[in-house]
Parts: structure tokens; sequence; C-alpha cells
């Protein structure tokens, strides 16, 4: 049975919360735009895009060889991406998100490695093609509510443990050079900043897929810097944006079967991040 | 037992071509700080296929093509200063969806096994290459390769110091173009052979290990080509005494332990270099 669209809002909104595994998809998507609203914010501030692709793509084989030992994807996903996020963060380039370099040479070594990994486990695996589509690209539907709880105490610690250290993080994140020479532990924040994001990308990606991941992580974050550039109001309009973004496209994909959220998600994202743009460059004009 | 034969002879041929060509734009890549939008080609000739498949043309015309396209209008956008990571990401995001999108079309309608074609091209193998794709990647890389060394002084030059490069009237845009070009070129290629995802490991980890030891560009291009073609080599083997292990794993992960090896070598003669300054 498809659901059929009644074009009433309210009337196709009962009708999609009808279904439990919409309901639990919804939670769960609430809460990770939130988490990547946050943490995304941080990362657009800190130009570090390349570094949160990569740690996303290490949750790949972190998820596959769980599956391969019979543990749940969601743990072997967190786990590979801490032990990522301190490899990169013990790299001394990887701390200097701004200069290209060869940094972005340790990076994408570490990401093609992970993606080897990952390319073996799923090898090993049986149910090769399926398993390794389903953990690059996601899939909402099999998300339990006793996951969602999980789900949401992650989340909740993460976005607490960022807020702790949001004032000495902006500094280093703005002006490192001024925040070591007031003693401010650059480098402890970094690695606390890039562990956080790692987890972070663990739990977006056991909604969007390994390889999506970026498009909920940056683009709402980078749509919302585009429109102010106040910390507080931007992290809030990251998340709303995060969350609006999210819903919309829980709501396409249900009523569209055949097409996969990934597609809703990225594109409305995209579209956003383009509208924002062009706003904040003509409004850059009119201000001249 | 022959066609194996002339499997793994093909796979050798080809890994060798590709690991050459990727050896010298990765050095560049690197030096220019691109290797994130490299990582996005090998995304984007993802989707390239994947249209290709379900348009129901040419896998190569659909991988070359989107590859151009992404280049060429990354080139075009002109990006003077440092790279835009946010937009690179954002835009290939995108197109990754869009890969998304094709990929559940084509395991919908086609009655292949659902997912598998989408799985080879984002993995890849070199020992399962058709001979057309085979001679296509060779031809290409060999292509790539020649352009690249003709034109190696002035990538440099351009790579290392724009400004003064500009400064002294060097056709800037056009040379920015035709790397992005041939870049795109080599990314389709490696694609074929190796996979979209496992692109970057032969693009970055042999170019970062080469720039860790040597300091000269032109000997860390030489040092990279060598390693990169020495990875291949050995993943290769090691993936046929141990068919368990997926070339493109044994690739990559060669290729990573060079890096690995070379950034440990760079800072023990770092810490030597201290200790002989005290002395």
């Amino acid at each position: 049975m498809t659901p059929h669209l009644q074009l009433n809002l309210l009337v196709d909104l009962r009708v999609l919360l009808s279904f439990p595994f919409m309901v639990s998809a919804a939670e769960a998507g609430t809460v990770v735009a939130v988490l990547a609203g946050v943490l995304g914010w941080w990362v657009v501030l800190r130009r570090q895009s390349f570094l949160a692709h990569t740690l996303a793509t290490v949750s790949f084989p972190g998820a596959a060889f769980a599956v391969l030992l019979g543990v749940a994807a969601a743990w072997g996903a967190l786990v590979a991406t801490v032990i990522a996020a301190l490899v990169l963060a013990s790299l001394p380039v990887a701390l200097v998100g701004k200069g290209p370099g060869t940094s972005g040479a340790a990076i994408g070594t570490v990401q093609a490695l992970a993606l080897a990994l990952g390319l073996a486990a799923t090898t090993w695996y049986h149910g090769y093609a399926e398993s390794a589509t389903a953990l690059l690209f996601g899939s909402f539907l099999g998300i339990t509510s006793t996951e969602v709880v999980l789900l949401a105490l992650i989340a909740a610690g993460a976005v607490l443990a960022i807020t702790l250290i949001a004032r000495p993080l902006l500094l280093t994140s703005v002006d490192p050079v001024v925040a070591a020479a007031r003693a401010v532990p650059v480098r402890a924040l970094s690695t606390i900043f890039v562990v956080l994001l790692g987890v972070a990308v663990a739990e977006v990606s056991q909604i969007t897929g390994a390889l999506l991941v970026f498009a909920l992580l940056v683009m709402p974050a980078a749509s919302a810097q585009a429109l102010t550039a106040s910390p507080a109001r931007g992290l809030l309009l990251s998340v709303v944006l995060g969350i609006g973004i999210m819903w919309t496209s829980l709501f396409a994909g249900f009523y569209a079967p055949g097409i996969p959220i990934g597609f809703w998600v990225t594109s409305i994202g995209f579209a956003l991040y383009l509208s924002t743009q062009l706003f904040a460059a003509r409004r850059s004009l009119a201000a001249r | 037992m022959i066609g194996l034969d002339a499997a793994v002879l093909h796979a050798y041929l080809v890994g060798t071509m590709v690991a050459a060509a990727c050896g010298v734009v990765g050095t560049l890549l690197v030096l220019r700080g691109e290797v994130f939008s490299a990582d996005a080609l090998g995304h984007v000739a993802f989707t390239g296929a994947m249209a290709a498949l379900v348009l129901g043309l040419s896998l190569g015309i659909g991988l070359y093509g989107a590859c151009a396209l992404f280049a060429v209008g990354l080139a075009l956008l002109g990006r003077r200063g440092t790279p835009d990571d946010v937009r690179t990401g954002s835009a290939f995001a995108w197109v990754l969806g869009i890969g998304a999108l094709l990929l559940a079309q084509y395991a919908s309608s086609s009655s292949a096994p659902s997912g598998t074609a989408g799985v080879a091209v984002l993995f890849g193998s070199l020992f399962s290459l058709t001979p057309a794709a085979a001679w296509r990647t060779t031809l290409c890389c060999a292509v790539a390769l020649v352009l690249l060394v003709v034109l190696l002084r002035p990538l440099l030059f351009l790579s290392l110091d724009p400004e003064v490069a500009a400064g002294r009237g060097l056709p800037i845009r056009s040379l920015s173009v035709g790397f992005a070009l041939v870049t795109a070129v080599v990314a389709a290629a490696t694609t074929e052979a190796v996979g979209a995802l496992l692109l970057l490991g032969l693009l970055a980890a042999p170019a970062g290990a080469a720039l860790k030891v040597v300091t000269s560009p032109y000997r860390a291009v030489l040092v990279s080509t060598a390693l990169a073609v020495g990875s291949v080599w050995a993943g290769l083997t090691w993936s046929l005494l141990e068919p368990a292990i997926p070339p493109s794993t044994a690739i990559v992960a060669v290729a990573a332990l060079g890096y690995a090896a070379a950034a440990l070598l760079a800072q023990r003669r770092r810490q030597g270099r201290l200790l002989g300054s005290a002395s």
C-alpha cells in the first residue's frame, strides 16, 4: 500500500504520523538535525569540511566491521569515528583547518584507507552490494524507539560538551594566534572538538548514510552563516534550517516512494545554500 | 587459466598507467591544496556513471563527461585565493545525492542484482576490467601523462607561486582550466580502474609521502610516481596471493603504509636535525 498525497497538509501529516516507523524516523531525524546543525556551524566556521567528510567516511568501515562481527552498526560507526578523530587530531597539520597544503594529503590518506577497509569488510560479508549501499547512502526506516532514545542521549551529551567549551573554542577558531598568546589550550580544544565531531558524524550517518552526512552537517550551517554573523543567532538558525530540511525530506520521501531520502536532503539543502549565498551577495552589493 | 593470465596482465598494465598519472597529478594537487576537489571529482564520477547506466549510454561517456564538466566548472569559478571547501563540499554533496537517486532508479528498473553496478563504480576492481575499458583507461592516462610532462614546469610554477607566475605573463586561466581537464581525465580513468572512492588513495597518499621526504618539487613528482606505481604492483601481488583481499583495498593499504612511513621518516629526520644543532 502506498500513501496518496491529499494536498491537505493536516490530513497528510496525520496519515504520515499514523505509521509508527515514520514517527521513529521523524524523532531520529530531528535529533540528528539538531546535532548536525550545532556541530556543522563550528565546522563551517573552522573551514574543516574535508575533515568532517573524512570522519563521516570512516563511519562506513566501522559499521561494516560491526555488521561482520554481529554487533550493532551504530556502535561500530561510533568507535571507528572516535578512533579516526584521535588519529587525525594527533597529526599536527590537521589542527590548522585553514591551511590546505599537505594536511589535505594526510586527511585524504586516512579517508582512502577507511574506504578500503570498508570495502574489504563488505566483501567478506554476504549481502555485499545491498549492505554497502545501505551503509553508504542510508536508510531511515529501520529505526526502533530504543535506538531513538540512545541517539538523543548521545546527541544531548555532545551538544552539552560543545556548549561548555564554546567560548574558548570560538576564540581559537577565529584567531588561533591570539588564543595561544592568551594561554588558551588551542591543541586540547581542537582535539575535543574533533572527537565531538566524530561522535556527531557517527550519529548522523545512521540516518543519512556515510556519504551524505556532509549535506546535513555543512549545508544548513553554511546557509546560516551567510545570513547572520552572530554566533548565537547563527547556531540557532543552523539548527532550525537543519530541522526544516529534515522534516521536508521525510515528508517528500514518504509520499514519493522509490526516491531515496538522501536525494531530498541534499537537493533541498543545496537549494537553500544557493539561495542564501545569492541573498548574501545581493545584500553586500546593496550595502556598498 | 589463460583467460585469468590475460586479466592479470591487463591489471598490471592498466594499474601502472593509472598510478603513474595519479602520482604526477597528485603532487600538483597537494601543492595547490586541492585534494578535497579531487575527492569531489571521484564522487562526481560516480554520479556520471550512474546517469550513463540509467540512460543506457556507455559507462565511459558518463564518467569522463561528468568529471570534465565539474572540473572545468570549478576552475572557471576562478578561486584565486584559498579554495573554498564549503562551496566544493556543498556542490558535491548535492551531486552525490543525485547519484543516490540514480542508483535507486537503476536498481529498480534493471534486472541486474540491485546495487551491484553502483558498488562496482564506487569501488571498482582492476581484475574485472573489460578489454575496452582497459584500453580506454591506458590511452587516457598516457595522453594525460604526456601533457603533464610537457607542461610540468609552468604548472609547478603556477602551483608554487601563482602571483609571480601571473607577473611573468603565464596564461594562468588557460593553464588552470587545462590542468582541471587533465585532472578530470585522470580521475575518470582511475575511477574506471580502481573505483571512485579509492581514487583519493592514489592521488593523496603517494604525493603526500613524497612531499614529506623531498623538498625539490621535480624530485617530489618522481618519488610520488614511483611510490604510486610501487603501491599498485605490491597491492596487486598481495591481492593475487591472498584472494580474500580486494585489489583496491590492498593497493590503498600499501599506499597508506607508505605515507605513514614517510611521515615517521620526516619526523625522525627533523628530530635528528634538532639534536645535531644542539650538540
